[in-house]
């Protein structure tokens, strides 16, 4: 049958293509004096207001700090297919010497690709695989989470809050907890609960959700989505929103409390130096408060100066090292202990995060 | 009042010629529309549609994303040359990705040269079982299948997501919904060193050759042409309506599944959430496009494929949005349907009674 052919068969039927691929293969090397090229793959458009947008405000700080020494490119809307090996491979041919992927669904197709290109750096945001030239950087978004959860837990008038959430991995669970943890520290009777609209990019989803929600009765909404779409329908509805990612006021006006800023240019700034310094070596970043990768900011009008007071004090013990969200004793979301007082969930745990804590009604899509 | 009245023989000639003019009027389309964005539309167009083919590699990306459109485009053609709409060969193909991963997955640890000869009947079967139940709901229950075969690809993305998440999540991924990595005797062999392309391609191969030897010399293309156009006249010279429904279905459902084993156990080698770019969708355009001829198929399946290699080059190259290739494979598609509304229709010019 045609479908199994010896190798050797097909083989000499495309070798006129294997030769033309092997000569483009070879990568020209880079001169001396040619600035450091660093290409960046986005899973939305630049302009979604906000995890691609922080991303590729984190891109234009690297290339202004490193101005002449280092030029960017980016892909936006890539979608996470097999595809995304071809635009991986594509930048690596063409020369690109850094080269980072911006989320979860490029890791597989990314370690193909680094295997091909040893003398490429390759970074991927919020996976675990590694490599020789393969690493990962990610943020603690749960302590913007825990954050947002706080000024919730004290902004909320019905109890009920609620989330607009992408695709059940572990890190949006982990940001639904930590929410849920850091709005009971503030008034234990809060619940919340979550709707999946499984998609990162969806405004049209990520507004029905919000809506939805807001019928049941939510009356403050984080969103673990890309768009500003949850803010714009909270505003329209009277109720209240964060920014996440990105300030969102301008979509949010009095109805955005705060945002969760994430600053990637500290990551992306650090990996361009290490390389630019050749000193760079396989590293996991799990970066947070306390390096400046993600922040309490932007606070709205609708936010008491207390209540602003409060999420500062909490996010400088952050910094200190004297809060952690996912301390003891914490329950899970049928009250079996998760943590014992005195103890924090450790990194590991927090990277396969898939319970819900107590307080968070649902369940976990399966 | 109708603008338009059917021509009583419609052009032959003007029938082939329309992909052709719709490709013309989508290239000056394109250009105003390259002008509009303040490029230069030839190094726009040179970029789009000669870049990507510049290299060996280029070719093998555009032979691997041109297969399974192909592949499942020759499959609805059957069906759509007897009136049967099948719009869900996304679903088949997720379906028939499925049942061949479920196979790679168990034979982990045993696997052998058995393994992938397994996974495709599996996917194949899977996908052929998926179409199946709207030629049930269709005969049985005189169900649309316009819709049952597009809900039904709601459900077996459900189905995907719930077999990831929990029963086949890889146990040391982290707790992400996907499958373990296939091991090498569960994946198609590329067909050179370093490329994606793989043996996969074959089954295009067969199916653009089956369907060519179907369509030109057996009697089977007819009775199921009339069956679908013309149920009372099939019936009277003794075809069955329900038996095309049967048929159109299966086979549509068949390539879709056998696509999917391609994807899975070919670019992406794992079962995920993201198995296909909605191959089963643009596989409608190319079927159309292709005139629902075997040849005609291959020709705008390759098209196709081009067109979305020039719009991933075109971002990078020249900076252009993303949604340049959804508007060129949009406008093609409208401009052939242009073209055929005129050449079925001529147009009526209303006199107004005096």
């Amino acid at each position: 049958m045609a479908l199994f052919l010896p190798r050797s068969a097909s083989l000499s039927l495309l070798r006129m293509f294997a030769t033309t691929a092997l000569l483009g293969g070879l990568a020209l090397s880079a001169r001396a004096e040619d600035p450091l090229k660093a290409g960046f793959i986005y899973i939305g458009p630049t302009g979604d207001h906000g995890w691609t947008y922080a991303h590729d405000q984190g891109r234009k700080a690297a290339e202004a700090k490193f101005a002449g020494k280092v030029s960017t490119s980016f892909i936006e809307n890539v979608p996470e297919t097999a595809d995304s090996e071809r635009v991986i491979r594509d930048l690596a041919q063409k020369g690109t010497k850094v080269i980072f992927a911006t989320s979860f669904g490029y890791m597989n197709q990314m370690e193909k690709v680094a295997k091909a290109y040893p003398n490429t750096v390759f970074m991927h945001a919020t996976g675990y695989k590694t490599s020789k030239n393969m690493g990962t950087y990610d943020v603690r978004t749960y302590e913007g989470a825990y954050l947002l959860g706080v000024v919730a837990g004290k902004m909320s008038k019905t109890g009920k809050l609620g989330v607009v959430a992408s695709i059940p991995i572990p890190e949006v669970i982990r940001n639904i907890d930590a929410f849920t943890i850091g709005a009971r520290s503030v008034n234990p009777n809060i619940t919340t609960r979550a709707i999946w609209v499984n998609s990162w990019f969806d405004p049209g989803k990520e507004r029905e959700a919000a809506l939805a929600m807001i019928a049941q009765g939510c009356d403050v909404l984080m969103q673990n989505t890309d768009s500003p779409a949850v803010v714009q329908a909270a505003l329209e509805k009277g109720v209240m929103a964060f920014g996440w990612d990105s300030d969102m006021s301008k979509f949010g006006g009095k109805a955005h409390l705060a945002a969760s800023v994430l600053n990637w240019s500290v990551i992306y700034e650090t990996v361009l130096g290490d390389v630019l310094a050749n000193k760079w070596k396989t590293t996991s970043y799990w970066w947070g408060v306390k390096e400046g990768a993600v922040n309490i900011e932007d606070f709205g009008p609708a936010t008491p100066p207390e209540v602003k007071k409060l999420a500062e004090e909490r996010r400088d013990a952050i910094k200190a090292g004297k809060l952690h969200p996912f301390s003891g004793p914490l329950k899970d979301q049928s009250g079996k202990e998760l943590v014992a007082a005195g103890k924090t969930l450790d990194d590991g745990f927090l990277h396969g995060m898939n319970v819900y804590v107590e307080g968070v009604e649902g369940a976990i899509p399966k | 009042m109708h603008l338009l009245e059917p021509r009583a023989e419609p052009s032959r000639t003007l029938q082939w010629a329309a992909p052709p003019l719709a490709i013309l009027l989508m290239l000056l389309a394109g250009s105003v529309l390259f002008l509009l964005l303040g490029r230069d539309p030839l190094e726009a167009f040179r970029v789009f549609f000669i870049q990507p083919l510049e290299s060996g590699y280029g070719w093998s990306e555009l032979l691997l994303k041109a297969g399974p459109l192909i592949l499942i485009a020759e499959g609805l053609a059957i069906g759509f040359r007897a009136r049967i709409y099948n719009i869900g060969a996304e679903g088949q193909l997720i379906f028939g990705a499925v049942c061949a991963g479920g196979v790679a997955i168990y034979a982990q640890g045993h696997e052998g040269s058995w393994t992938l000869p397994l996974m495709v009947l599996a996917g194949g079967l899977g996908g052929m079982f998926w179409g199946a139940i709207p030629a049930l709901l269709k005969t049985r229950f005189n169900a649309e299948e316009t819709l049952t075969t597009l809900m039904l690809t709601y459900v077996a993305n459900f189905l995907l997501s719930w077999l990831v998440h929990i029963p086949w999540r890889d146990p040391q991924g982290m707790n992400f919904p996907q499958s373990v990595m296939f091991s090498d005797a569960e994946l198609f062999t590329p067909l050179f060193e370093g490329s994606r392309v793989n043996t996969s391609i074959f089954m295009a191969v067969v199916a653009v050759l089956v369907f060519w030897l179907l369509v030109k010399r057996s009697f089977l293309a007819f009775r199921l042409e009339v069956g679908g156009q013309a149920p009372t006249a099939a019936r009277y010279a003794g075809f069955s309506a329900q038996a095309t429904v049967w048929v159109s279905l299966c086979v549509s459902g068949l390539t879709a599944g056998l696509a999917g084993v391609g994807e899975v156990a070919g670019p992406i080698g794992q079962l995920n959430l993201n198995l296909s770019p909605g191959y089963g969708y643009a596989a409608i355009i190319v079927a159309y496009l292709g005139r629902l001829h075997p040849l005609g198929i291959v020709l705008s399946g390759l098209l196709m494929a081009l067109l979305y290699l020039g719009g991933e080059a075109a971002q990078m190259s020249l900076q252009l949005p993303a949604a340049i290739t959804g508007l060129f494979q949009g406008m093609l598609l409208f401009f052939l349907l242009g073209a055929d509304a005129f050449i079925e229709n001529r147009f009526r010019f209303l006199r107004r009674a005096a």
